[in-house]
């Protein structure tokens, strides 16, 4: 570590390669969301859906998103200039930089150099994951306010708070994953569940699950929690004052923070890339590698699509009573069930 | 120059750069936002030092809840350049001179308590900053201080539901 030419080269090009790849493959799989919750919701609604672009509609992403881009671009004139624009910056590089600590599968093998199909297993991912989220709340904030409209500041502020409020019970109900596996990193988490004789941890915290899983969807900003852009009731969002691709960012960032919730979900309860009822160490590294991939993918849509099916079937709550499930029930719930935890882990342990 | 080195300077030059803008920007949400980027990189430095848990922790606690409430009540009481009251430049000099004092004060407090001369700061070494060390040093030898902390927490918690709370 003395000078600058000791560093590994190839590992820097190697990460910067693995970056290009899950950053381009979320964007993608994204647009797909988008194409996706359209279709869930048609067939929810008993309706063909988006069915014109290309075959069973497949181009529809593309042609919105070059709707999007071909509008035109409106900065209100009171509005202020720079932070207007980098509002959905913010917003997209929070939702993007949560991709660093998850462990997408196994490590590969290629020419001999074992790649680990993980940006970065710092030895705080949960904590890193903790601090992206609670810097998503500024791209919504610093957007509000910058519109300089009244109803978007309103929306602002209800969207933020409503981030705060659930990420405290969010953390405590992490508290308890963390006394099971005793690390922060997401990796070690992975393995663990994936170790011979130990279940998923959704076994053993069945109530930490449904917590977090709740938390997830008001951090999304998904139905029943979608508040800050109830358009129908609360004249749209923070995002008022928005449109073109600024507009485009917001919404997209928002399909983004699905996929990485979803997987963060999988990783922490689901056993990441575990292959159920089956041992991976028998495999050739690649082929595991990719099954495990594979499997990780695989519960990633199984959630999303379980988010969209509670998008379609719930209507969205009053905002008191969102407040309330925040403050007066789940936060209760998660300290009971981090204590009945600790007490089980100490029993144990005799 | 090592990596460190240079990662070293663009922090503190990214540190001292946004804390200047925090005092000189006329907009105080800019202020906010400004202070945001000091945080950023002092918790950078902490990177460099190998206390990654601190580093997170201020982002969290700092730039992720604390700096929100900034902006909520700066967003909220609407303050434009046109608005406010001018301070007399009297008030100006004099904060100033208290602010110089404070600064003396601190600064003489750092080089009385160690010995700083000769000493250089373990870089990417040391690992006190860890969490696993960071939790065992606070529940035993701090344990003290520590409960009494929370108890401080818990009762300015207690105290803000109080103000709150509309009767």
């Amino acid at each position: 570590m003395t000078t600058l030419l000791a560093f590994d080269w190839i590992l820097l090009i190697e990460k910067l390669i693995l970056i290009a790849i899950i950053v381009f493959a979320s964007l993608g799989i994204a647009l797909y969301t988008t194409f996706a919750e359209r279709k869930v919701a048609a067939i929810l609604q008993d309706r063909p859906g988006p069915n014109r672009a290309g075959p069973f509609g497949l181009f529809q992403p593309f042609a919105d998103g070059l709707k999007l881009i071909m509008k035109e671009e409106i900065i209100p004139n009171t509005a202020n200039k720079v932070l207007f624009i980098l509002g959905p910056g913010l917003a997209m590089t929070a939702a993007l930089m949560t991709c660093a600590v998850i462990p997408w599968s196994t490590s590969v093998e290629f020419f001999g150099r074992k790649i680990d199909l993980q940006i970065a297993d710092i030895n705080i991912g949960i904590l890193y994951i903790f601090g992206v989220v609670s810097l998503g709340v500024y791209g919504i904030m610093i957007g509000g306010w910058a519109s300089n409209n009244k109803f978007s500041l309103m929306a602002a502020l209800r969207g933020a708070s409503q981030a705060i409020s659930y990420e405290l019970a969010m953390g405590l109900s992490l508290i308890a994953v963390l006394m099971l596996s005793g690390s922060l990193s997401l990796k070690a988490i992975v393995e663990q569940q994936q170790a011979p004789g130990n279940l998923w941890n959704i076994a053993y915290q069945p109530l930490g699950f449904i917590i977090f899983f709740i938390c997830a969807l008001a951090e999304c900003n998904r139905t029943p929690f979608d508040l800050p852009e109830a358009e129908n009731e609360l004249n749209f969002g923070y995002h008022q004052e928005y449109s073109s691709m600024k507009l485009g960012f917001y919404l997209f960032s928002e399909y983004i923070n699905m996929i990485m919730s979803s997987a963060v979900m999988a990783c922490l309860f689901f056993g990441g890339y575990d292959i159920p009822f089956f041992d991976e160490s028998t495999l050739s590294p690649n082929i595991a590698a990719l099954l495990g991939f594979l499997a990780l993918f695989t519960k990633i849509i199984i959630f999303i699509f379980v988010f969209m099916w509670i998008r379609w079937t719930i209507p969205r709550f009053r905002y008191d009573q969102l407040m309330n499930l925040g403050w007066k029930r789940l936060i209760p719930l998660a300290l009971f069930n981090m204590l009945l935890t600790g007490a089980i882990i100490l029993w144990k342990q005799g | 120059m090592s990596t460190i080195q240079i990662l070293f300077f663009f922090l503190s030059v990214l540190a001292i750069f946004s804390a200047i803008m925090v005092l000189i920007s006329k907009n105080p949400v800019h202020s906010v936002l400004w202070l945001i980027a000091v945080f950023f990189a002092i918790s950078g430095h902490y990177i460099l030092l190998n206390a990654q848990f601190l580093a997170i922790v201020n982002l969290i606690v700092y730039a992720g809840a604390i700096m929100v409430l900034f902006l909520f009540v700066i967003m909220l009481m609407n303050l434009n350049a046109d608005s406010e009251p001018r301070k007399h430049q009297w008030m100006k000099i004099a904060g100033v001179i208290s602010g110089g004092c404070f600064l003396m004060v601190l600064i003489s407090l750092v080089r009385q308590t160690i010995e700083i001369t000769g000493k250089t700061a373990l870089v990417k070494e040391g690992n006190i900053g860890l969490i696993k060390n960071l939790g065992k040093v606070l529940f035993s030898d701090f344990v003290v201080p520590f409960e009494i902390s929370s108890v401080l927490f818990l009762s300015a918690m207690v105290g803000a539901v109080v103000i709150g709370k509309k009767d």
